[in-house]
């Protein structure tokens, strides 16, 4: 999946759209009404980055009654994270700084 | 890529260094030598203290896990939304020593992983809005 990477970019490019996906992951499940309370947009509006954000994998969405809830799933950002490469010049780099600074430390 | 979501995430990082395991020990622990090779800290070598390293970029909330003066130091390691455990492993060799830090997290698949981090989420989409701006 070469272009699972762009997807997730692309969807949160859009500044509206991710501050919809990081009220979810900050304060839980929410339904449409109340993410567009503060959105600053229009329910359409809302309800259409939502589905942007569920076709990429984002949220899930739960229908209760007429009420649809959506949630983050963070699960899905996983491949913008190659997290053991970072973390692993992450350290090399480290390492080199720690044997600079033993060099300079006395006995 | 997507092999991660179902792996266990582990980083190694291991070298020989020609100096005593004493010596190592110090720049592990002590805060002010701690600033000078890894990020400035509140650090103390004792089990349970809660500390923060602290960059530019963000901060690491940890715990000290495991002291054993000159053997072994092990503290979890919690940024964005990734919760991992680091431990360094000092050997005595002929030359010096073999310093050793493993860096294990836990599986993105795992709820567990996300609970109580979901506060660096969005720190971590600000950085990336800083990444797209210079995709551009």
């Amino acid at each position: 999946m070469p272009n699972t990477q762009d997807v997730l970019f692309r969807t949160l490019a859009d500044p509206t759209r991710r501050a919809i996906f990081e009220r979810l992951c900050r304060e839980g499940e929410q339904t449409v009404g109340a993410l567009t309370a503060q959105a600053g947009v229009s329910q359409p509006a809302v309800s259409k980055h939502l589905a942007v954000l569920k076709q990429a994998g984002l949220v899930r969405d739960r229908h209760e009654g007429r009420q649809t809830h959506y949630s983050a799933q963070l699960g899905a950002l996983a491949p913008l994270i190659d997290w053991t490469s970072q973390m692993a010049g992450f350290w090399e780099s480290r390492f080199d700084d720690l044997e600079d600074l033993l060099k300079r430390m006395d006995q | 890529m997507t092999a991660t979501t179902t792996e266990t995430l582990n980083v190694i990082v291991e070298r020989e260094m020609t100096f005593p395991p004493e010596k190592i020990w110090r720049a592990l622990t002590q805060p002010h030598l701690i600033e000078e090779w890894l990020m400035k800290n509140d650090f103390k070598p004792i089990v349970d203290h809660r500390f923060n390293l602290s960059a530019d970029w963000g901060a690491v909330d940890c715990q000290v896990l495991v002291v054993e003066p000159t053997k072994k130091l092990s503290y979890t390691w919690s940024a964005y939304g990734l919760e991992s455990v680091v431990t360094w492993t000092l050997t005595p060799t002929s030359a010096g020593t073999r310093l050793r830090m493993e860096q294990a997290g836990f599986r993105p698949d795992q709820q567990q992983a996300y609970q109580g981090a979901k506060a660096g989420w969005p720190r971590f989409l600000a950085t990336l809005e800083q990444v797209l701006a210079r995709m551009e």
